[in-house]
């Protein structure tokens, strides 16, 4: 039988505000435990929340950036659970009433594909502490630093075929919000998680299998292999007459399965209700216009103004468009020498390359915009050669020298463009070669091409590299023909 | 509606609370009295009335995003039950 | 001394005639000789305000010359107060001493009062007789037999036996009115949202409202002046100016419009109580008001539906009882799930277990919309009918309520408990303000009238009692045993 996959995913962002959702507590990475748990963080008797403006503001930010409906009021719910990392015994959440609507992502696929994505919704909540289970004589240690801090739940419809497809959904959303600026989206800390809900059924059918939910996984790589494992745990199970059950399951990377996480399944019971010390959330329209005003150019915009105003390819628009940083850095070079396509060619090429080989990111980069549009500016000026430049980039990405110029004069690199003394270097070179050049002469025609090289080595060589090597090409070639 | 032991116990558990069989019975019975009251909300038609869950039409203010909140662990933890090296100690929880 | 109220006290301070010092220790010794009679607090904190005492001497020696400077108060125990037990009534929090102040303490210690101690309550305000308390029952200074009310309790009787000129309490369903009217002094619950909420532990936070109690209205006034405002600590306390309480006290009630509920006049109430409230409106008329009759329709489903909203607020607020980060922990928990249960049955009295109980059920799958949302469509419709009625009256009055303070151990079931309530409880539904007055006895012990203004008219509330003070002296009135024991 055909099966045909069907996924959802449930992502969970960490919101970049400096304080957390419903205290005045730093939400910084990495403190001392519970040295950033205030009192409402805490749960502590007589302390009431109060909602921070920031994390509604960029909730709204990402909404319009999905392209979704925000409804005027939004809500506040108590999910009632008992958890150690749950100070309270609930956890504060929009059930009823999220702040964000039903939207939309585009998303990119391998074969640079655009497809669509449905959003059902996305909502304000709260995160929980840590369990620490190291021993501490056998006990549980709870650090509630993380609780309170704001999280975006975003929640797809069920949309996506192929783990491929779900990987490229959370890309996107990844890339919306950094490019909003709302989330570091760093998933290694924790900024990115997410649930998938996995289904299969024959193809054809209409009605949804019964679905698996895979619980925080925390890499694009991650979704991949645990929807590739879940998808073929799924049709094996049914192929043998089994049934799939509904039920959670984790990820376990190093094993690469998923596998059932076995609680003594009494079915939650959460007991939703309106928080009663909180109040409706009201947006007004002059307010969403406001942000909507604000908001940066989105990937998918980027995307395309570079294929149809830059003439980039479809590859090289969505590579360059999938981080802001990255776009970011290449628009600025671009502006500085002018060319698009030798801008995404270094970009892409010399500069994405050092990164990765440095493990870097674009803001640790030796490198700035600036310097690497000047040094392409001076490859199209014919100031140096190809060969010059990439010694050029080295000697800044050594801090060997503050920009081309600099370097091009110290080093000598400047491309000699003079006929005479490229004349005077290429005599030189004939003159102590007769060998080669009783050979060029005596050759088929159409060897003479590649027996050239040769001389061409020679005076680039006696250049020191500077020479114009079509120059060189041109002027040997008239030369050596005239010997014929 | 009436109320079966199995939703006292339920509710027990939901909220965490021990209860012997002795209590069990005896909260059924109060439990019972006290639903049957509320049960008189049956009486009243609410057909288009929207729920209240605020006494005043007011709305969320929203607080600025700053840090006004310092480390006070060493306080908050005076009051604590069980604490290590910071740490709020529980049994062992099994994931 | 401590016949006198809280204003002329303050009057007395002012001119030089008694220092804080004196009249704290005074009042240290009331608590000291008769405290333990009544059980009517929790904590005592001696050291605490004698030192705030000459604090405030010096204060007013430089210069300070706030009302409230130097004034003896008492906080029910569900305040947060820094570095002072808060136990809530709970043996939950028998052992947690608050690492911060409530809002309200925090503005009258700016105020300069002094905290004398923490009172008496039942365990998280869940209680209409005090009986419900973890350090035992308090009793009435006008009959040792007879309970105080609930849940401000212990407030209340401290105030009416001369142990603190005044106390502060917290109202859910009429915990300050109705031990007001039982001990036969003044109390005033303000509009939901007047008052911050900040630190004081929470029962159902849509309800609580936190206000005080006093012998006069007029002090009620002076003590409102200084808790009231916005907090931006509380979501729900509402951002509008607060007026000067005790400015338009003296403002004539010719041409004031009294409604009377006709629900409030009906079976249950006793005889003796209809009879004072009726004779209280007839003071009224001679002052120059107009009565008729009103009717609240929803009246009868305030109790069904307060016992949804209150008990599925409640499960929620006390879930944060679990014995990991502060309160009561059993000993010797084998795992995660006996630590939650053991330590929340220990923790907690019967009472408490019921109203979590019933609003974990009521707020459960397959019940909710039943019982929550059909109660908070009632919640509107008992609103609606205080809103309506306040557009052709200015104030409501009626018992505060049914029957004078019961004998202790009298109410023996729930339910009968927790119909006390009946005039009190939609108040709260409605978040409108309500204070209670003396205004008359049966046999000796004290009827309260509740006067009822619509949301944001405690001065006109509080105009419209101290009026009646002026033409009575039903609140001058002191218990025998505070006389003995003076």
């Amino acid at each position: 039988m055909q099966w045909e996959t069907v996924i959802g995913l449930e992502v969970h962002v960490q919101l970049a505000t400096k304080s957390k959702i419903f205290s005045g507590a730093s939400t910084a990475f990495g403190a001392e435990p519970n040295s950033q748990a205030c009192a409402v963080d805490l749960g502590l008797p007589g302390v009431l929340p109060v909602l921070n403006e920031q994390a509604v503001a960029m909730a709204v930010q990402f909404g319009l950036a999905v392209h979704a409906e925000i409804p005027d009021v939004s809500v506040f719910d108590r999910k009632n659970y008992f958890y150690p990392d749950l100070p309270k015994g609930y956890q504060t959440s929009q059930m009823y009433h999220p702040i964000v609507g039903p939207g939309e992502v585009e998303i990119t696929l391998d074969d640079d594909t655009i497809q669509r994505v449905r959003i059902h919704h996305a909502h304000l909540e709260e995160d929980a502490g840590k369990s620490l289970h190291e021993d501490f004589h056998g006990m549980t240690g709870i650090d509630l630093n993380r609780a309170g801090t704001p999280l975006l739940e975003i929640v797809s419809e069920p949309d996506m075929r192929s783990a491929k497809e779900a990987a490229a959904y959370l890309k996107a959303i990844h890339s919306i919000v950094t490019y909003l600026g709302i989330s570091d989206g760093n998933m290694a800390e924790g900024s990115m998680r997410c649930d998938v809900n996995v289904s299969v059924r024959p193809v054809g059918q209409e009605a949804f299998g019964t679905r698996a939910e895979i619980k925080n996984v925390n890499s694009f790589r991650f979704v991949e292999r645990a929807i590739a494992f879940e998808v073929d745990r799924q049709i094996e199970l049914i192929e043998d007459g089994g049934k799939v059950v509904q039920e959670t399951r984790l990820f376990d990377p190093e094993r690469d399965e998923t596998r059932s996480m076995r609680t003594k399944e009494e079915a939650n019971d959460y007991r939703y209700f309106p928080c009663p010390d909180l109040l409706p959330v009201v947006l007004d329209q002059a307010y969403v216009d406001h942000l909507r005003e604000a908001l940066p150019e989105l990937p998918a915009d980027k995307r395309e103004r570079f294929q149809t105003e830059l003439g980039l390819s479809a590859y090289d628009a969505n590579v360059l468009s999938a981080s802001r940083s990255m776009a970011e850095f290449f628009e600025e070079v671009k502006g500085v020498c002018g060319d698009a396509k030798q801008a995404a060619n270094w970009v892409q090429g010399e500069f994405s390359g050092a990164l990765n080989r440095e493990n870097l990111s674009i803001e640790q980069s030796p490198i700035n915009a600036r310097q690497l549009g000047e040094l392409i500016s001076r490859v199209i000026d014919d100031t140096i050669n190809g060969k010059a430049a990439k010694e050029v980039f080295q000697a800044l990405w050594n801090h060997q020298g503050k920009n081309a110029d600099e370097v091009i004069e110290a080093k000598g690199l400047k491309q000699v463009t003079d006929t005479g003394a490229i004349e005077a270097m290429i005599n030189e070179v004939i003159a102590d070669s007769p060998a080669q050049v009783a050979q060029y002469c005596d050759a088929e025609p159409e060897k003479r091409g590649k027996m050239i090289g040769y001389f061409v080595g020679q005076v680039m060589k006696a250049s020191r590299g500077t020479a114009n090597p079509q120059q060189v090409n041109k002027l040997l070639k008239e030369k050596l023909d005239a010997k014929l | 509606m009436v109320l079966e032991q199995t939703h006292v116990r339920r509710a027990a558990h939901l909220a965490r609370l021990a209860i012997s069989d002795d209590q069990a019975s005896r909260f059924v019975d109060d439990l019972s009295q006290i639903l049957d009251m509320v049960d008189q909300l049956q009486r009243v038609d609410t057909d288009g009335v929207a729920p209240l869950a605020h006494p005043l039409d007011a709305t969320q203010r929203l607080r600025a995003d700053e840090v006004t909140e310092t480390n006070q662990r060493d306080a908050f933890q005076r009051c604590a039950p069980a604490v290590e090296d910071g740490l709020y100690l529980v049994p062992r929880v099994v994931e | 001394m401590h016949d006198k109220t809280l204003t002329q006290l303050a009057a007395a301070l002012q001119n030089g005639e008694l220092s804080s010092r004196e009249l704290t220790a005074h009042y240290l010794q009331r608590i000291e000789k008769v405290g333990a009679t009544l059980n009517s607090f929790i904590s005592v904190t001696t050291e605490q305000a004698l030192s705030q005492a000459d604090a405030a001497d010096e204060a007013r020696a430089n210069g300070k010359t706030s009302l409230l400077n130097g004034i003896p108060l008492a906080l029910k125990d569900i305040f947060c107060t820094q570095g002072v037990k808060t136990s809530c009534g709970s043996k939950m929090l028998d052992n947690f001493v608050a690492p911060y102040n409530a809002t309200v303490v925090e503005k009258l210690n700016e105020a300069g009062g002094i905290t004398l101690g923490k009172t008496n309550m039942d365990e998280f305000a869940m209680g209409s007789s005090n009986e419900n308390s973890h350090y035992g029952p308090v009793k009435n200074p006008w009959d040792l037999s007879a309970v105080p009310g609930g849940s401000s309790g212990g407030s209340a009787a401290a105030v009416a036996a001369g142990l603190t000129p005044a106390a502060f309490g917290t109202d859910t369903g009429g915990s300050i009115r109705q031990p007001a009217s039982f001990c036969g002094i003044t109390g005033l619950k303000p509009t939901y949202g007047r008052v911050s909420r900040f630190g004081i532990i929470a029962y159902a936070s849509s309800l609580d409202q936190a206000g005080p109690m006093a012998r006069t209205a007029e002090d009620c006034a002076h003590l409102l002046n200084v808790i009231a405002g916005h907090d931006a600590r509380d979501s729900t306390s509402v951002a509008r100016a607060v007026p000067d309480y005790a400015e338009a006290l003296n403002a004539p009630l010719s041409g004031l419009k009294i409604g009377l509920p006709v629900e409030y006049f009906g079976d249950g109430l006793a005889p003796n109580v209809e009879k004072a409230v009726r004779e209280a409106v007839k003071v009224y008329e001679s002052l120059g008001a107009s009565v008729r009759d009103v009717s609240l329709p929803h009246t009868h489903y305030a109790i069904p539906a307060y016992y949804v909203i209150a008990p599925a607020e409640a499960s929620s607020n006390l879930s944060r009882y679990d014995g990991v980060r502060f309160g009561h922990r059993c000993e010797n928990p084998e795992d995660l799930i006996d630590l939650y249960k053991r330590s929340r049955d220990e923790g907690f009295g019967d009472e408490v277990k019921r109203r979590i109980l019933i609003g974990t059920h009521t707020l459960s799958e397959g019940f909710f919309d039943a019982y929550y949302k059909k109660a908070q469509q009632v919640r509107r419709l008992i609103r609606q009918d205080f809103l309506t009625a306040f557009e052709d009256v200015d104030v409501l009055m009626g018992p505060a309520s049914p029957t004078p303070a019961f004998d202790l151990g009298a109410k023996k079931d729930p339910v009968s408990m927790y119909l006390q309530d009946i005039y009190t409880i939609a108040v709260n539904l409605a978040g409108i303000p309500g204070i209670s007055v003396p205004a008359g006895f049966v046999g000796d012990r004290p009827v309260g009238l509740q006067i009822l203004g619509t949301h944001f008219a405690e001065a006109q509330l509080l105009n419209v009692a101290h009026q009646f003070q002026q033409a009575t002296d039903w609140h001058q009135k002191r218990p025998a045993f505070a006389e003995e024991t003076a």
